[in-house]
């Protein structure tokens, strides 16, 4: 287990360092000029270039990127060059957004998803499995800013009985935040959901499939039993994989759903930062993700050991 | 399932309660599409800062009006020298900064130092390039010495980036900004919001509101709902667009369309083949039908037509559209004089506002009309800046000039447009030096017919300033003379 734990953790350790030199390459090449996006259309020269030396971007290339990485490495993030406050500040200012909202739409989906999985696959072939999988398909399908709209219209406009977007923050108390997050939840959590009981069905359906499901049954356990004690267990390891996949999206992938309901979380920093050459900021959240996809993969595969013995031999 | 019904009753009901606590009438939620990067209007070129910091919570020596007149503010009159070079003003003898500590000749000349210091990153320097010498006479008079004089020099005192600071917290205006104004600020929830609360302290006469709130809602889909649905009072700048007369029909609110300073125009790169040739830039400019442009601008189809680089709401505008009225016909002839006669192909960058990209496709296609094809490249903003304005890598653009009273920008050396003629620049300089009102005016008149004549770019549509507010909200301006949003004046009927 531990040798495990160590390759995986080496992997994730070169992740990082490969992507930092990616997002800074990336970054230096696209074009746009953060002190002229500052000072806009009027700027004079030596406005220009009083506002490069301070941010710093008279240095050369190779001397930021160390400059950045070794910051990092103390737990200095930077100061954005646009918001002029550190940049590990407005990480865990949206983040206290991001990550609520992220685990959220990730346990209603889980909740909504693996009863219907299950279920559709116990009944195989019948009209509730079509019904299912037909409501599965239309989730997939319906774009998730659409479906936000449309929550907007009926709880927002007609039935005036939550916000239309905002976040009152989680000093204006734990109902308040938590309802500016429910429709944005919801939204996220549709499609994902439906992804993951059509991953749930057809894992189940495939280990339902399996001979020592046939033999479980033959000794005389009920259907019920077989379904969740040895079925489930072992659709289980696709299914891990989904929602691990799911989590690190939700985390910044969620920039559509945080504009549609206008809430400050990471992904519209990330967006914002973009727009107006923050790079410090940009190289900031990016690591940060990277970081955290790296960590969501770890704990998949302990997971994965933990639900399947064979991987723990094996590894 | 009792139980059931029951939780689902409770639910329901804490939802209702906890939002029918209604906003008091003194309290003010605005919207606003872009999140400004910091809040010091010296140091940033962002409409963003003064839409929201501009006469609320900081002021200058003068200040722009609702259309666009110079009116005092700090400073409560003026005297100018005979030779138009030394301007004395007589400050507010009781104003007072956010902080506490009065504001004097010594925080002005502070401010007007630190504007035009070597170091100053002030985005818009040049507004105090005229200034020689800057002498504080008495705690409450502020002598300021011009090179030449500045027939703009008051009105450039007007500007956001003009503002007056103090030498102790200019340092941090940029996150928790400190100014004289009737507002001072509260809160910055970076990405969502930001307050600004009534100044019991402030000198002049106090506001009605006792709180505003600009709240971030950057996704035109969300503005629609939130005004909708109350969450958002007023939307000074809406993104509407097309459902413009959704809220025009709804007796909730008010919708007022004004105008702005922005001048959106078809930029040329005169400094290339093939739009060095004046034939060929007079070709474009007949091969536009303006209504057209305006019709499918993405926003609701307003905006008037403009001849030239200058504001219709401006006393010394000229209607000058009829320079190069839409004639396809006479486009294909002139470009075949100029050498093209199967037209040619160019490239169109286009920013990210709907007025250029949703425009760009209209333009494009009354180009193609005339055998001038051109490719659409939709670039970033920051893109922009850089390839187009900076390297002036580009054939065509659109872009929206939104600064007051610039026509100025053509006379600029190595400005993008490349724009090149002697007697303009001679009407120009002219300017810079004349006070007299009628005399300036004149002038104007005289810098737009030139450039109309000359077609540097293809001139549009002057940008409207879209506004969607409460019905029950009055003092809400109406037209964009500077950015801002002064709500010095707003307050909700009885």
């Amino acid at each position: 287990m531990s040798a495990f734990l160590a390759k995986r953790l080496l992997i994730g350790l070169v992740t990082l360092i490969v992507a930092s030199i990616v997002v800074f390459a990336v970054l230096e090449i696209v074009p746009g000029d953060p002190a002229l996006l500052m000072l806009g259309m009027n700027a004079t020269p030596e406005a220009l270039e009083a506002l490069r030396s301070q941010m710093g971007l008279d240095q050369s290339i190779p001397v930021r990127y160390f400059n950045w990485i070794g910051g990092m490495l103390m737990g200095d993030f930077g100061r954005s060059w646009t918001y002029s406050s550190p940049v590990l500040d407005l990480i865990i200012e949206r983040g206290i957004v991001s990550l609520p909202l992220a685990i959220l739409s990730l346990f209603l989906s889980t909740a909504i998803a693996i009863p219907v999985g299950i279920f559709a696959a116990s009944r195989r072939g019948t009209i509730a499995d079509s019904a299912s999988m037909g409501a599965a398909q239309i989730g997939v399908a319906i774009p998730n800013f659409w479906f936000a709209l449309l929550l907007v219209y009926l709880f927002a406009v007609w039935l005036r009985v939550l916000p239309a977007g905002g976040f009152p923050g989680w000093g204006a108390g734990i109902w308040p935040a938590l309802k500016a997050l429910i429709m944005p939840s919801l939204a996220l959590a549709l499609p994902q959901a439906a992804i993951l009981a059509r991953v749930t069905r057809s894992a189940m359906l495939e280990v339902l499939g399996e001979d020592y499901i046939r033999t479980a049954r033959a000794k005389g356990m009920s259907r019920r039993t077989v379904l969740w004690r040895h079925a489930l267990r072992n659709a289980m390891i696709p299914v891990l994989t989904i929602l691990g996949l799911q989590f690190a999206f939700l985390l910044a992938g969620t920039i559509i759903i945080e504009n549609v309901f206008y809430l400050p979380g990471l992904g519209r920093l990330v967006f914002q930062a973009i727009t107006q050459r923050d790079l410090i900021v940009v190289e900031g959240v990016v690591m940060l993700l990277v970081a955290s996809v790296v960590v969501v993969n770890l704990v998949v595969d302990i997971l994965y050991a933990a639900v399947d013995p064979r991987l723990r031999v094996k590894a | 399932m009792t139980l059931v019904k029951s939780v689902l009753a409770a639910t329901a009901f804490a939802l209702v309660t906890s939002t029918s606590a209604f906003a008091q009438r003194a309290d003010l939620v605005l919207g606003v599409v872009l999140e400004p990067p910091h809040l010091d209007p010296t140091a940033g070129a962002a409409a963003a800062i003064d839409e929201i910091l501009y006469a609320n919570v900081f002021e200058g020596l003068t200040r722009i009006g609702q259309s666009g007149e110079v009116l005092p503010a700090l400073a409560e009159r003026w005297d100018i020298s005979d030779d138009g070079k030394v301007y004395t003003f007589y400050l507010r003898q009781n104003a007072k900064f956010h902080d506490g500590s009065a504001f004097d000749a010594d925080d002005a000349k502070f401010s007007l130092d630190r504007a035009r210091a070597d170091d100053s990153t002030n985005a818009q320097k040049a507004l105090f390039a005229a200034i020689d010498t800057v002498e504080v006479v008495d705690p409450y008079i502020l002598k300021v010495t011009l090179k030449r004089p500045q027939g703009s020099f008051l009105y450039n005192m007007g500007w956001g980036d003009a503002v007056m600071v103090a030498p102790e917290s200019a340092a941090t205006n940029a996150e928790k900004p400190v100014g004289t104004g009737p507002f001072k600020f509260e809160n910055w929830a970076r990405g969502s919001s930001i307050t600004i609360v009534k100044n019991a302290d402030y000198w002049g006469e106090p506001v009605a509101l006792e709180k505003a709130e600009f709240r971030v809602i950057p996704d035109a889909a969300a503005a629609v709902p939130a005004l909708l649905s109350g969450d958002v009072h007023a939307f000074p700048m809406a993104p509407v667009g097309e459902v413009l007369e959704q809220f025009k029909a709804d007796p909730r609110f008010e919708v007022v369309v004004g105008v702005t300073e922005g001048e959106t125009i078809l930029s040329m790169n005169n400094g290339k083949e093939p739009f060095n040739d004046i034939k060929v830039r007079q070709a474009i400019a007949h091969a536009i039908n303006r209504d057209e442009v305006i019709a499918g601008n993405g926003m609701g189809g307003l905006g008037t037509p403009i001849g030239s680089h200058f504001s219709p709401a401006n006393a010394a505008y000229e209607d000058l559209t009829g320079t190069y009225p839409y004639d396809p016909e006479k486009a294909k002839a002139l470009l075949a004089e100029a050498g093209y006669p199967d037209g040619f192909s160019a490239t169109l960058k286009l920013p990210p506002p709907p007025y250029a990209r949703e425009g760009g496709q209209v333009i494009a296609s009354q180009l193609r009309q005339i055998g001038i094809n051109l490719e659409i490249i939709p670039v970033e903003w920051a893109d922009w800046l850089s390839t187009v304005f900076k390297e002036k890598d580009y054939d065509l653009t659109i872009i929206s000039h939104t600064e007051p009273n610039d026509i100025d920008i053509y006379s600029r050396p190595d400005y993008y447009i490349s724009y090149q003629n002697p007697d303009f620049n001679a009407v120009i300089e002219e300017l810079d030096v004349t006070a007299d009102e009628a005399k300036r005016n004149e002038l104007y008149r005289k810098a737009q017919e030139i450039l109309a004549k000359d077609t540097p770019v293809g001139f549009l549509f002057e940008l409207p300033k879209i506004g969607v507010w409460d019905a029950n909200l009055e003092g809400m301006w109406h037209n964009m003379p500077v950015q801002a949003n002064d709500l010095t004046k707003v307050k909700w009927k009885q």
